[in-house]
């Protein structure tokens, strides 16, 4: 089989163990199979990526626990495993061999702080005590002799809710974290993951009795279209519906939905407003700029609008969001979107879900994914909702509206506008805030992260037959 | 009387809009508002045979340019 294309070795560390817990699963074997699954994940004698094989062990051990779900006392759904956090070192700034004692001393003469000092050798050195990190002096250096020792996870960090535990372990700030997943995808040592709730996807698949006794439906994330790059999308539509879903649906139709009702809140707004499409953004805003919480969208999010319309029309029926976003695994537990999400998988655990039933997706016909319009589609990538609204003014005859909107993707972006909205400083009155990098596309539960995805999610929004939101929302009102 | 009519991918891609549009016109003219109700759906699983519609319990096929004829067929005459 081809080898399955992930960025790094953690996703695929990651991606075995939740395939091997699923296979389990669906035979109803994973309990009698639980003490065998380490050995089976890592086998023989020879350590590949730790000090020895008990320990890689001992650290499956905690990945199959989160695989089934993880610890149900943290409420948050982004954990840390303890023992693989390889509690790198948290120095901070520090001056290297690469330091030759120049004459210069540029380091000095820029820090503020008086925290560098100078031995016999005129060889730099930093006084902890004083030195408050800002860079400056690496930045001047012309050896680049001064590096930042700063822990991947931390740096990942935007908003700074990851600290080190006195016992050494990185350790994360529940009131703080909007549980983006940034550091669960760039942790080098795969210490950080997201709780998954396959189990739930399993049994749901498994008690519908192929759809008979209810249907379970997949909502789908437009950025799907830069996933599973070895395979076609109607291909993976396909093989959605071989795993046992009744029918896959376009989170897309919902982002249409939305932009539809977006366009003519903002019109209707006093003062700005800013999207509600991303939980994590959402998150942010509630947590750290509450006194903006009024001007969030009053919208649910695209993949939460198309949920309930189907579950309006069939009460008893599941859903099931597919997407790149481990935010969005909070987002459905919340009160207002319980009743009609009821769970949520990555990309990365859908592919682990194909491979523990062996569908091979190469092999399969194409299906079809078509229900949204090109804009519904385009809110993948960071500046696509805010087109999308510009379309809905367009479509409400409301292009008179002087429409200024601001694409933010990067927590750091959005603080930037938040803050400037806080003080009546932002110039523009349409905030679309995406916690990740480049948008969904950028989502911690992407397969690849790779800058094409953009390219392809364009592509993909172009072929959608419908060209106008109001077409593509048309078919709902019945 | 219910007429379902099937918005899933496939159908969708074969004209499903074009179908209801047709359809809600008809009814329209025909001052017929009262007595149906036009539902949309996700999916009947007889995606060849799109566009898919069901009248009350009653499956059928309809294209977007014989919508006229099967209004008149199955649902006038009921």
């Amino acid at each position: 089989m081809k080898i399955r294309k992930f960025d790094t070795k953690v996703q695929h560390l990651k991606y075995k163990v939740l395939r091997e817990v699923a296979r389990e699963a669906w035979r109803g074997n994973l309990i009698n199979s639980l003490y065998d699954l380490p050995e089976k994940i890592i086998p023989g004698k020879e350590p590949t990526m730790r000090c020895c094989v008990y320990k890689e062990r001992a650290v499956i051990e905690k990945r199959i626990k989160i695989a089934m779900g993880g610890n149900v006392a943290n409420p948050n759904v982004i954990e840390v495993i303890d023992i693989a956090c390889d509690e790198c070192p948290v120095s901070g700034y520090d001056v290297t061999d690469a330091c030759r004692g120049c004459l210069a001393h540029r380091c000095g003469d820029v820090c503020r702080m008086n925290a560098l000092t100078y031995d016999e050798h005129q060889k730099a050195h930093i006084d902890k005590k004083k030195c408050v990190n800002c860079g400056a002096c690496a930045k001047v250096c012309p050896y680049s002799a001064i590096i930042n020792r700063k822990r991947p996870c931390e740096n990942a960090c935007k908003i700074k809710a990851i600290h080190m535990a006195e016992t050494g372990e990185a350790q994360i700030e529940n009131d703080k974290c909007i549980s983006c997943g940034a550091c669960v995808y760039q942790c080098p040592s795969g210490a950080i993951s997201d709780k998954s709730f396959i189990l739930n996807v399993i049994d749901m698949i498994k008690k519908s009795e192929h759809n008979k006794k209810c249907k379970v439906y997949a909502v789908v994330a437009p950025s799907i279209a830069g996933q599973f790059s070895y395979a076609k999308l109607g291909q993976v539509i396909t093989a959605m519906e071989e795993l046992g879903f009744y029918h896959v649906v376009e989170a897309a139709l919902g982002a249409d939905m939305v932009a539809y009702a977006e366009s003519k809140e903002l019109a209707e707004a006093d003062g700005f407003l800013t999207s509600s499409c991303c939980p994590a953004f959402v998150d942010y805003i509630n947590k750290y700029f509450p006194a903006l919480k009024d001007h969030i969208s009053h919208n649910l999010s695209p993949a939460a609008t198309i949920s309930k319309y189907i579950k309006e029309r069939e009460p008893d029926c599941k859903i099931v969001f597919v997407g790149p976003c481990t935010a969005k695994k909070m987002e459905f537990q919340k009160e207002d979107v319980r009743p009609y999400i009821d769970s949520v998988i990555t990309f990365e655990e859908l592919q682990a879900l194909f491979d523990s039933r062996d569908i091979d997706v190469t092999k399969l016909e194409e299906g079809y994914l078509d229900n949204a319009s090109y804009f519904g589609r385009i809110f993948a990538r960071s500046g696509g909702l805010a087109d999308a609204v510009r379309q809905g003014l367009k479509e409400h005859n409301l292009e008179d509206f002087d429409y200024k909107p601001i694409s933010c993707d990067g927590i750091e972006a959005c603080k930037i506008a938040l803050l400037k909205a806080s003080k009546n400083l932002l110039p523009n009155n349409f905030i679309e805030g995406m916690a990740c990098i480049g948008g969904c596309i950028g989502g911690a539960g992407c397969l690849t992260h790779e800058a094409k995805s953009k390219k392809e999610v364009d592509d993909y929004g172009k072929e959608a037959l419908e060209k106008n939101i109001s077409d593509a929302i048309g078919i709902l009102k019945y | 009387m219910k007429v379902t009519i099937c918005i899933g991918s496939s159908c969708h891609l074969k004209g499903s809009r074009q179908v209801i549009e047709r359809l809600q016109q008809l009814i329209r003219d025909n001052n017929l508002g009262d007595s149906i109700e036009l539902c949309g759906t996700f999916c009947m699983k007889n995606c060849v045979n799109g566009v898919s519609v069901t009248v009350d319990d009653n499956l059928f096929s309809v294209k977007p340019d014989s919508v006229d004829s099967f209004f008149e067929k199955e649902i006038l005459k009921r």
